[in-house]
């Protein structure tokens, strides 16, 4: 289930702008690995760039490879809607359909890779990714009600729990606590280290001590200044980064002193 | 400081809330519109009862026709809803498509430009679409109405004489429905163009394909604005006078036969068609199919909020 993600000579254009340059990088099969750095270096684009989630934005493209499993995503025989098929996704601010309700929410996905499906199956598949994503024993008996209607923490699980549904390669978080209570990113956090037995998981995140937390691998974006393209400095284990950075930029950064 | 404390104990003995001189001024005059358009609902329902009593409570030989107002405003009735049926079964499914198109399918440019021109069709007069009824789609439909009763007839809707003026009620619907597709295509643009990208992105994230995301995130979402719309714009079908009254050919009662040249009327064009020769108890009797017609209009907007409201919970709005 779970695969590796090779990047190389990736640039990422906005239009004309250049927004991230020269991404080379190996992301670990059943681990986690997370980005950090500065608002606007770039690291929510390159995340969004994996399961070719930035090209919703008009203009959007990219230069270089990026190889899951011995397949370019960015071959031209390829579909970015079967990308986003294999590479699931939770997004900064929790995003349940509003219109469905719980169980509706969950199976959305599944729904639109195989419309047929037994009605005891679909159960079975949304109690497994309820539980999957801590969320069964509080949403078992309401199933039926709106997502929206959950708590910030319950909705981002019910999201995950969505993400996760469709058994994806990979799982892509773009700041998936930043919008919760400290409880809710304890549960989210626990959620993530028993995923990574069966995905490879890539999170972007503003929390340094969530980074060292939950992550084997840590990538530290920057950039040189306003209008220039974003870069990743340096990407070692996340020990390394957070006791002994080869690269004094990183160093400045996770200690504070970022200018 | 001290000012303000006195200020302070000064409001606290007079226990009344702290407001702001603007804040109670607008809140007077909205609270003021409010109730002026109750008051003039009211004054219009009471002047329509008020005036129809003399039609209902008249002998049925007196009223037109000879049996009574209710036989008399049925056929009308029926007219209305027929016609204004159409439209809305025309004009929705067309209004939710060029919405769709311009918000999410065509290029900036063409979008702008589609738009603007939808807006500029509810800019056109009535007695303009009228007449390009009976002038010009009247004539066009007649071969389509001849080919509908030689094929068709199975389907009572297209049962013939099929007329050769082409001024049938289903010439009249589809006046109606140009008439109603600028309402309900820029009530429906305006909501599908405020779905939450938050939403669509989830389901674009999902694997879903354009189409699949519009189902997922922007079709549920925008759907009590897609039955508002439908609603004003069968508002604007149901009480429609001038291009009913030049386009239809009346004559007859009820039939589900819409391609024939004899047809019931609709009520907002009787009235316009028999006002000027009425007087006395003619008058309130056309008075009183306005009521019938105020009153259909009220149940519609109900039915349509009740449509609404019964999903709640899921609008999306919480």
């Amino acid at each position: 289930m779970a695969k590796r993600i090779d990047v190389s000579d990736l640039d990422i254009f906005y239009g004309n702008f250049k927004a991230v340059e020269g991404v080379n990088v190996s992301i670990e099969p059943r681990s986690v690995t997370a980005l950090i750095g500065p608002s606007g270096c770039g690291k929510s684009t390159f995340l969004r760039s994996l399961n070719r989630m930035h090209e919703v934005i008009p203009g959007a493209r990219v230069e270089g490879k990026v190889v899951i499993d011995g397949q370019d995503l960015y071959g031209s025989d390829v579909d970015p809607v079967d990308v986003r098929r294999q590479i699931g996704m939770v997004f900064q601010r929790p995003n349940p359909f509003p219109t469905m309700s719980i169980y509706d929410n969950v199976v959305a996905g599944v729904r639109l890779n195989a419309r047929k499906m037994k009605k005891s199956d679909l159960d079975d598949l949304v109690e497994s990714s309820l539980k999957g994503a801590n969320l069964w024993n509080e949403v078992k008996d309401r199933l039926d009600r709106p997502g929206s209607g959950l708590s910030g923490g319950q909705q981002q699980r019910l999201c995950i729990a969505r993400a996760i549904a469709v058994q994806p390669e990979v799982l892509l978080m773009d700041e998936p606590c930043s919008a919760l209570d400290p409880i809710s990113t304890l549960a989210i956090e626990d959620l993530m280290t028993e995923l990574k037995d069966r995905f490879t998981i890539v999170i972007v995140t503003h929390n340094m001590q969530q980074a060292a937390r939950v992550s084997e691998q840590t990538g530290f974006f920057n950039l040189n200044g306003v209008g220039q393209p974003g870069r990743l400095i340096e990407f070692n284990p996340t020990e390394k980064i957070f006791s002994n950075p080869d690269q004094k930029a990183t160093e400045d950064y996770i200690s504070g002193r970022f200018g | 400081m001290t000012s303000l404390d006195t200020q302070r104990r000064k409001d606290a003995q007079q226990s009344k809330p702290v407001r702001s001189r603007g804040d109670s001024t607008f809140a007077g005059l909205s609270t003021g519109a409010g109730i002026l358009i109750l008051l003039v609902l009211a004054g219009v329902a009471a002047f329509l009862v008020a005036e129809s009593l003399d039609a209902i409570s008249a002998p049925a030989e007196e009223i037109a026709g000879g049996e009574g107002v209710w036989s008399y405003v049925g056929p009308l009735v029926f007219g209305t809803l027929v016609a204004a049926l159409i439209a809305l079964l025309v004009a929705t499914p067309l209004g939710v498509a060029i919405a769709l198109f311009i918000t999410y399918y065509a290029p900036k440019r063409i979008a702008a430009t589609l738009g603007y021109l939808i807006d500029l069709l509810a800019a056109i007069p009535s007695v303009v679409y009228g007449f390009w009824g009976l002038a010009a789609l009247a004539p066009a439909m007649v071969p389509f109405y001849a080919w509908a009763e030689d094929n068709l007839s199975f389907i009572p809707f297209f049962a013939g004489p099929a007329s050769a003026t082409g001024r049938t009620m289903l010439t009249a619907g589809l006046v109606l429905a140009i008439m109603i597709l600028p309402i309900i295509s820029a009530i429906s643009r305006e909501v599908f163009s405020q779905a939450p990208a938050l939403h669509r992105e989830a389901a674009l994230a999902l694997g879903a394909t354009r189409w699949e995301m519009i189902k997922m995130a922007v079709l549920p979402y925008g759907k009590s604005g897609v039955i508002g719309g439908s609603m004003l714009g069968l508002g604007r079908a149901l009480g429609e006078t001038l291009a009913v009254a030049i386009v239809l050919s009346v004559s007859g009662g009820i039939t589900f036969n819409l391609i024939s040249s004899s047809n019931p009327s609709t009520i907002a064009a009787n009235i316009a068609l028999q006002f000027p020769e009425s007087s006395g108890l003619g008058v309130s009797t056309l008075i009183f199919t306005g009521l019938v017609l105020f009153v259909i209009t009220l149940a519609v907007n109900m039915l349509a909020r009740y449509v609404v409201n019964r999903r709640a919970d899921f609008s999306g709005a919480n």
